[in-house]
């Protein structure tokens, strides 16, 4: 069974922009799915009809095989969505804003009263229970969102750059929570400007870029194409100067950072040969950047040029 | 959604509108206690007594049942108005949208939420009556069902204002220009039959003034209505009619997601 399919979904505004040009997608149950784009690509359109706070012009929405305009409210039953901007009342505490969401969904007061402190004790705010909303730190609301959405244990969970402006700390908690639920058996749709959480956290992606998908592939599949990788080392000893035979496309950033560049099917083995033989010493390693950041510019990029063809 | 969980989440609703303009009582329930002192103060204590008699009765005692329909109407109106255009406003509204509550049970979970201030603020304004007079009730069924179904009515004004609402301005324009001068023409403190014969024919296009009569009559067990040719029942008939008007209204709209979907 599918947690989400989308049938050649058409979303057009007033005044004539097509934010959506067809859309198809699938997503199995139990995938951590990335659903990528710069802005303005699609991708809050697309969430926002799969949680009917978008009208769709065309197209079909089925979530766990359940048609959204055939079976509405069997299909909502199943769905949570943390929105990317916060959108509950800030006046309201807490544990009234995430029991409220539960009732909203017909849990029994019980069951609403459980579930809102399970999660918020999860996600560590159920000492702000009492607490007003508006007092309470962007990172903070960002988890109750989370809760808030996950009050009525839904079995496909759609997230709309939930971490964008929340420190590391939060971001990493965030990450592992996640994981755990996902790995309990929760769907997640995950929308992110930050590729490095996609990329961690997510086995397969989609990659929608002015309404239209340009790549839907897994995780694992897509990451093989890059043809080349930056490797940053952080040098033991200063270094003033490249030696000349290094045999790779070097730059010295600084007299301790180092970037080499290595093509696919270079191995890494032989860059250590070869700067220890130069007598460098290196102290640590890693990635220049994200190599899906590296995949994605460029798959936006071959799409941006296609579309000015 | 099986009944008990529809229940259940208009339950919610109910108890999370209540619960908002409770928090909020020195705006929502004070304000209208001091404003109905102030009235009885003015106009019944200070200028009723030189008034004397107006429609049969006393002044202050022909004024309390319009003051108390005031109160009911503005307050289930303002009440679902600011409310519900706050939760679009704030995006809260989404809370909603995202579940599987289907559109009648939002609708009527703010409706009952307007009723319940409006009811309340109703009780607070008769107490404040009874202090000034020793006001008695001529038929308490109609009495109680015209200020229930009143308070309905200007509910779903309020929730259709709320919906087509962009800006604060907007919900405030339809109350100022539209609501208060109807309510202070429909009769809350004049009969109209101290108007020129061509003032009471217009008189007689304001649907507040049915209503107004109406519990009037249901309170002192005589109003404007019958002198004028017309029943009680016509004015109940007007009062339901208008509530299934609006309330396809409010339906329609809320399925077409006017105001609240993209």
């Amino acid at each position: 069974m599918k947690a989400l399919s989308i049938n050649n979904l058409k979303k057009e505004y007033a005044g004539g922009l097509q934010a959506l040009k067809g859309i198809d997608l699938e997503v199995s149950q139990g995938d951590f799915f990335a659903l990528l784009g710069p802005n303005g690509a699609g991708k809050s359109t697309t969430i926002g009809i799969i949680s009917s706070l978008v009208t769709k012009t065309s197209g079909q929405v089925k979530i766990l095989d359940i048609d959204i305009d055939e079976n509405h409210s069997l299909a909502k039953k199943k769905l949570g969505v943390v929105g990317q901007e916060v959108n509950f009342n800030q006046f309201e505490k807490v544990g009234d804003i995430i029991r409220n969401q539960a009732g909203y969904h017909g849990l029994s007061f019980k069951d609403a009263r459980e579930n809102a402190k399970y999660y918020m004790q999860k996600l560590d705010i159920w000492d702000k229970r009492n607490d007003q909303a508006r007092k309470l730190s962007g990172g903070m609301k960002r988890r109750v969102m989370v809760a808030k959405a996950l009050v009525n244990n839904p079995e496909l969970l759609i997230l709309d750059e939930p971490t964008a402006g929340v420190d590391i700390e939060l971001r990493r908690s965030l990450w592992d929570f996640l994981t755990e639920i996902n790995n309990e058996g929760t769907t997640i749709i995950l929308t992110t400007h930050y590729l490095e959480e996609a990329e961690r956290l997510c086995r397969n992606i989609a990659i929608i870029d002015s309404g239209e998908i340009v790549e839907n592939t897994s995780m694992q599949e897509l990451l093989t194409r890059l043809e080349e990788e930056t490797f940053v080392f952080d040098l033991k000893n200063p270094l003033q100067t490249l030696p000349k035979n290094l045999g790779y496309a070097a730059v010295l950033e600084n007299p301790q950072k180092l970037k080499i560049t290595i093509g696919k099917g270079q191995g890494l083995n032989t860059i250590f040969e070869v700067l220890s033989d130069s007598g460098i010493q290196i102290s640590s390693m890693r990635n220049d950047t994200g190599r899906l950041e590296e995949l994605f510019m460029g798959l936006v990029d071959s799409n941006l040029n296609g579309s000015e063809r | 959604m099986t009944p008990l969980e529809q229940y259940r989440a208009l339950l919610t609703i109910i108890y999370k509108e209540i619960h908002r303009f409770m928090r909020i009582w020195t705006q929502t329930l004070i304000p209208p206690a001091i404003m109905i002192i102030l009235y009885f103060v003015i106009f019944g204590t200070l200028i009723g007594k030189r008034i004397g008699q107006m429609g049969g009765f006393d002044y202050m005692q022909f004024m309390i049942p319009g003051l108390i329909m005031m109160s009911v109407i503005s307050n289930s109106y303002s009440n679902v108005v600011s409310s519900f255009f706050g939760q679009k406003f704030a995006r809260s509204i989404e809370e909603l949208l995202i579940t599987p509550l289907p559109h009648y049970l939002i609708l009527l979970g703010w409706v009952l939420g307007g009723v319940a201030r409006g009811l309340l603020v109703g009780a607070i304004v008769t107490l404040v009556s009874l202090w000034f007079y020793d006001l008695s009730v001529s038929n308490w069924t109609l009495s109680i069902f015209v200020v229930i179904s009143t308070s309905i009515l200007f509910s779903l004004g309020g929730f259709l204002n709320a919906l087509f609402a962009e800006s604060f301005d907007d919900i405030s324009i339809i109350p100022t220009f539209i609501m208060q001068p109807l309510i202070y023409l429909g009769g809350v403190f004049y009969s109209i039959q101290l108007l020129p014969s061509f003032w009471q024919t217009v008189s007689l296009a304001n649907p507040i003034l049915y209503m107004i009569n109406a519990f009037r009559y249901s309170i002192l067990g005589a109003s404007d209505l019958e002198a004028l040719g017309f029943s009680i029942n016509s004015a109940i008939f007007m009062i339901i009619g208008f509530i299934v008007l609006f309330a396809f209204i409010c339906l329609w709209f809320l399925h077409k997601g006017r105001g609240i979907r993209t």
